[in-house]
C-alpha cells in the first residue's frame, strides 16, 4: 500500500461561503465530509487539512513575501493523504472529490517512501 | 458523557474521558455560579464537553499514542466538527450509554466492581460518593475501579452492543447489575439517604434506556423495569419525617405514586409475552399485588403465596422462603409460618441475615410470647449496622413486656 497526496487547487470551498447561502455551504461541506468518511471506512483515509487563503513565500536570500501570488484557481485550498495501491486507484479516489462541483482541480502525487 | 467520550478515545483511554468530564463539570460550576444555571443544563454540559474534546484532539492529534485509538476523521479539520457533532447527537448518546452498560457488566469484572464502574462512568458519581453509598472508603472504591479498568484493557473488551447471538447471555448480567444497583438504593438503609435515592433513580433510568433499545427490549427488561416502578412508587412513603422506617402496614398508601404504579402495570403487561418467566416477572407481580391493595388487610395473600412458591422454585432462595413465611403467617397464622422458618433457618445465606430473627420476633410477638419475641429482636439488632433498623428493633423489643 502506498500513500498519495491529493492537492486541492482552486474551487476552494472556503470562498463559497461568501458566494452562496449558508444552507448551500453546509450542503457542500456535507459532501466533503461524506466523501472522507467513506474513505475512512474503507481504511483509505490517512489525513487531510484545509488551508487558509493567505500565505507566505520564502525565496532565495530568505526573502519573505505575502501570498503564493497565484491565480485564484491555482491556489492550494487543502490536501488529503490517502492509502492506495497505485496511481489508478488514487485517481479513482480523487474523482469522488466534491471539488469538481466547483471548478477546482485535484493534483494527485505519490508520496516517496524511503527515498530520502 | 463519559460513554460518548469513551467511544471517541477508546476504552483503553477511559481516563481521558473521565478527565474531560471532570474539567467540564468544574467549568460548569464556575460559570453557573457567576451567570446562573442555564436553561438547559445538560445541553450546556454536552456543548462544553464537545468543545473541550475539540481542544483536546487538536492539541493531541500529533501524538501517535492516541492516534491509533482515534478515527482519522477526528484528526482532520475537514471532518472533526461534523464527526464530533454526530457523536454528541441524542440517539448516539443513548446507544453509547447502552454500550457502556454492556462493557461495565462484562462477566470478567466482579459484581461489586461492575456497580462501581456503572456509577462512575454512567451516572457521574464521584469516588467518594460511591464510597459513601457502600459504606466504605475512597481507596477501596479506587481499587475496585482500577482493577475493573485493568480488566477492560487486558481483555481488550470492545465498546459495543453485543451481537444478537451473545446478547441473551450478556443482557442477564446487565439486568442483574441494575437490579443490584436498584436494591442498593431501595432496600439498604445504609449510607446517606439522598445518595440512596439517586442510586435507585439511576438504576431506573438506565433500565429505561435499555428497554427503549431494540437490543434490550425483551420481556425480562420490561419486568425488571416494572418492578422498579412498583418499588419506586412507594419510595417516599417508607420513611417518616424523622427518618424512621415505616412498615408496609404503617405506610400511608395515599403517598404512593399512582402514576408510577400505573406505568408499572403497563410495563408488566408488556412483559407478559413469550413463555419465559424470569424472577423479575415474579418479583414485579409480588410488588404489583402490594401496590394495588387498598389497605394492608385487603392484600391478596393467596396470590402472593402463589407467586412466592414460583419464586422459590426458580431461585431455591431461602430468603424467598423467609418472605413466603410472612405471607403464610397472614393466611394461616404465626405457627404455620414458624414451621416454615424452622425448616430453612440453618441455611448459610440466612446465617447473619438480621431479617430472620426480626421475623421470628414478629411471629412470637403475635403469639404473645414476649420473652422469645424480645430475645429475637435483640439478636436482630446486633446483626444490622443501620441505625434506623436498630432503632426500629429497639422500639419493638421495648414493646415486649
Amino acid at each position: 500500500m502506498k500513500k498519495y497526496l491529493l492537492l486541492f487547487r482552486g474551487g476552494d470551498a472556503h470562498r463559497m461561503e461568501e458566494q452562496k447561502s449558508p444552507e448551500a455551504w453546509q450542503a457542500h461541506m456535507q459532501k466533503w465530509m461524506q466523501w472522507m468518511k467513506a474513505l475512512a471506512e474503507q481504511g483509505k483515509f490517512a489525513g487531510a487539512e484545509p488551508l487558509t487563503n493567505d500565505g507566505k513565500v520564502i525565496s532565495k536570500g530568505l526573502k519573505v513575501t505575502d501570498g503564493p501570488y497565484m491565480e485564484g484557481k491555482e491556489i492550494v485550498g487543502g490536501y488529503l493523504i490517502c492509502n492506495a495501491n497505485n496511481y489508478d486507484e488514487a485517481v479513482e479516489i480523487a474523482k469522488g472529490c466534491p471539488i469538481f462541483e466547483q471548478d477546482g482541480i485535484v493534483e494527485v502525487r505519490e508520496i516517496l517512501e524511503g527515498g530520502m | 458523557m463519559v460513554s460518548v467520550l469513551t467511544k471517541i478515545f477508546g476504552l483503553t483511554n477511559i481516563e481521558i474521558a473521565e478527565d474531560i468530564v471532570h474539567d467540564v463539570l468544574l467549568k460548569a460550576l464556575e460559570s453557573w455560579k457567576l451567570k446562573g444555571v442555564p436553561e438547559n443544563p445538560s445541553a450546556w454540559l454536552m456543548a462544553a464537553a464537545k468543545n473541550k474534546t475539540l481542544d483536546f484532539l487538536r492539541h493531541k492529534k500529533q501524538e501517535e499514542k492516541y492516534a491509533r485509538q482515534i478515527t482519522p476523521l477526528l484528526q482532520s479539520e475537514y471532518t472533526i466538527g461534523h464527526t464530533l457533532n454526530n457523536y454528541f447527537s441524542e440517539n448516539e448518546i443513548k446507544d453509547d450509554q447502552l454500550r457502556m452498560m454492556f462493557v461495565c457488566c462484562h462477566d470478567s469484572i466482579n459484581e461489586e466492581s461492575q456497580i462501581a464502574l456503572i456509577l462512575k462512568t454512567l451516572c457521574g458519581f464521584s469516588v467518594s460518593e460511591i464510597a459513601k453509598a457502600f459504606l466504605t472508603n475512597d481507596s477501596t472504591i479506587n481499587k475496585r475501579l482500577y482493577r475493573a479498568k485493568e480488566k477492560l484493557r487486558e481483555l481488550e473488551i470492545k465498546f459495543e452492543i453485543p451481537v444478537p447471538s451473545e446478547i441473551e447471555k450478556r443482557i442477564d448480567q446487565v439486568l442483574k447489575a441494575l437490579y443490584l444497583l436498584f436494591n442498593e438504593g431501595y432496600s439498604s438503609t445504609e449510607g446517606e439517604s439522598f445518595i440512596r435515592e439517586e442510586l435507585a433513580a439511576e438504576a431506573l433510568r438506565l433500565c429505561l434506556i435499555l428497554s427503549q433499545h431494540t437490543a434490550g427490549n425483551i420481556p425480562k427488561t420490561l419486568a425488571l423495569l416494572a418492578l422498579m416502578y412498583f418499588h419506586g412508587a412507594r419510595f417516599n412513603a417508607r420513611i417518616d419525617d424523622e427518618g424512621n422506617i415505616l412498615l408496609l402496614k404503617e405506610q400511608n398508601r395515599k403517598l404512593w405514586d399512582n402514576e408510577m404504579i400505573q406505568e408499572g402495570i403497563i410495563l408488566l403487561n408488556m412483559a407478559s409475552t413469550g413463555d419465559l418467566v424470569s424472577t423479575y416477572h415474579i418479583e414485579a407481580a409480588i410488588a404489583y399485588e402490594h401496590c394495588i391493595a387498598k389497605s394492608y388487610n385487603d392484600t391478596n395473600w393467596k396470590n402472593l403465596l402463589n407467586y412466592y412458591q414460583v419464586l422459590i422454585t426458580l431461585t431455591k432462595s431461602p430468603v424467598a422462603e423467609l418472605n413466603s413465611a410472612i405471607v403464610i403467617s397472614e393466611i394461616d397464622g404465626p405457627d404455620a409460618a414458624l414451621n416454615v422458618i424452622f425448616k430453612i433457618e440453618l441455611a448459610d445465606e440466612l446465617k447473619n441475615y438480621y431479617l430472620l430473627p426480626a421475623t421470628k420476633g414478629d411471629l412470637y410477638f403475635r403469639k404473645s410470647d414476649m420473652i422469645k419475641a424480645k430475645y429475637f429482636y435483640d439478636i436482630a439488632e446486633t446483626l444490622t449496622s443501620s441505625p434506623f433498623e436498630k432503632k426500629l428493633l429497639r422500639k419493638k423489643s421495648n414493646m415486649c413486656t
